[in-house]
């Protein structure tokens, strides 16, 4: 727990050095989001009632800039994710080709929302 | 000046907890001064039970319960206060173990914060004591892209649709195939870290729009390990890389044990519920 940044192994061995770029945010978000011990505190939030999901995928659709900055992009090549579609709100471990096929058939309703909720992301 | 002591304002300010410490000379608690808080300010240390709060000053306005509910939802707020808070506790984890807060802890007044050190503490020094000389390294593994080899499509008898048809059945089966051995491969290595590590927990993988990688990911493991055997740990993982072409694996940390802080997980996505 010496480190001040930390590096990043590929399964080649090699150590690519992490410089100065910040941590991942999706990394640091899942962190301080989902563990580190719970005290009740005076105040009190629950982020159950947060649509963390949303939130997620606003990291990478509504702060375009924020995103570009710790370096991602690929969402630009990605169809479904250019439409400003949601992701399935299902915990846990899924198989990604079935997601995929469950997402075409609601693109279409999605894309009508779309003009809607451009409003409400840019807002 | 007595006239309005039934009138009292409000609190204006609270606390906002960032993690916990075990109690130090007060020179080195002096140093906490030099670490930055959520708005910027030094952070400031509470002392309770032989237990230090590392918290900042956290102006109501901002962070009481109703404009956190609000800023919560603002990305830009959140990325700020997020990277803020996991500053601050890494700062913390470069001097010492400690035991991370989750985001979002505040008390109205440093007076609570000490309450909870005391009505917490036996909790609070087991898992300093746990982490002590260890820290946590995350492991992901993402599913190479076409990683096993389709067998070319034999030019068999029968017509171009027949021939579709039999090459889309290859195709289907060798994903399927690939995405089973992935699967076992990650259990696979996380088995093998596990023997390594002083103890490893699997996450929930993440999606690939928050993961910023396009490759499916099939491993999201965290491993709490010693420091005398983080060489031999990253070596593992290196040859468990070679071991299982099929996943690319990716090594982060040392991260604070944010995950080890509870001898039980908490259910995810849980806070201020009270105790």
């Amino acid at each position: 727990m010496t480190a001040a940044q930390p590096p990043v192994v590929q399964n080649s061995g090699q150590v690519l050095p992490a410089g100065h770029e910040p941590a991942n945010l999706g990394d640091i978000l899942e962190r301080v989001l989902d563990r580190g011990i719970v005290i009740a505190g005076d105040i009190r939030v629950s982020l159950l009632d947060i649509e963390l999901l949303t939130l997620k995928l606003r990291l990478v659709i509504a702060s375009v800039d924020t995103a570009r900055q710790i370096g991602i992009d690929w969402w630009e090549h990605d169809p479904w994710l250019s439409s400003r579609a949601r992701p399935p709100v299902e915990p846990g471990p899924r198989d990604p080709e079935e997601v995929d096929a469950q997402r075409r058939p609601r693109l279409e309703a999605r894309a009508r929302r779309r003009d809607a909720e451009l409003e409400e992301w840019d807002g | 000046m007595v006239d309005v002591a039934t009138d009292l304002p409000a609190a204006t300010t609270g606390a906002w907890l960032h993690g916990v410490v075990r109690d130090a000379d007060p020179a080195t608690l002096a140093t906490l001064a030099t670490i930055a808080g959520i708005d910027g300010g030094p952070v400031r240390a509470v002392s309770a039970a032989g237990l230090v709060a590392v918290v900042s000053t956290a102006p109501l306005d901002e962070y009481g319960e109703e404009p956190l509910r609000r800023n919560l939802e603002d990305l830009v707020w959140l990325e700020r206060v997020a990277r803020a808070h996991h500053a601050v506790v890494e700062a913390l984890a470069r001097r010492g173990p400690v035991v991370p807060a989750r985001l979002a802890t505040v008390h109205t007044d440093d007076g609570r914060v000490a309450g909870t050190l005391a009505a917490r503490r036996a909790e609070l020094v087991a898992a300093l004591d746990r982490l002590t000389g260890r820290g946590e390294w995350g492991v992901k593994g993402f599913l190479v892209p076409g990683a096993a080899t389709v067998t070319a499509g034999t030019a068999a008898a029968g017509g171009v649709g027949t021939a579709y048809l039999r090459r889309r059945r290859a195709q289907l089966t060798a994903r399927e195939e690939r995405q089973q051995l992935a699967s076992a491969a990650a259990d696979a290595v996380h088995s093998a870290l596990c023997e390594l590590a002083v103890v490893g927990r699997r996450h929930a993988p993440q999606d690939r729009r928050l993961s910023g990688v396009p490759a499916p990911m099939v491993l999201n493991g965290a491993y709490l390990v010693d420091v005398a055997a983080l060489p031999r740990f990253k070596e593992l993982v290196g040859s468990l890389g070679r071991r299982h072409p099929g996943l690319e694996l990716e090594l982060t940390g040392p991260w604070p044990a944010y995950s080890f802080v509870a001898d039980r997980p908490e259910p995810a996505l849980t806070v201020g519920r009270p105790g």
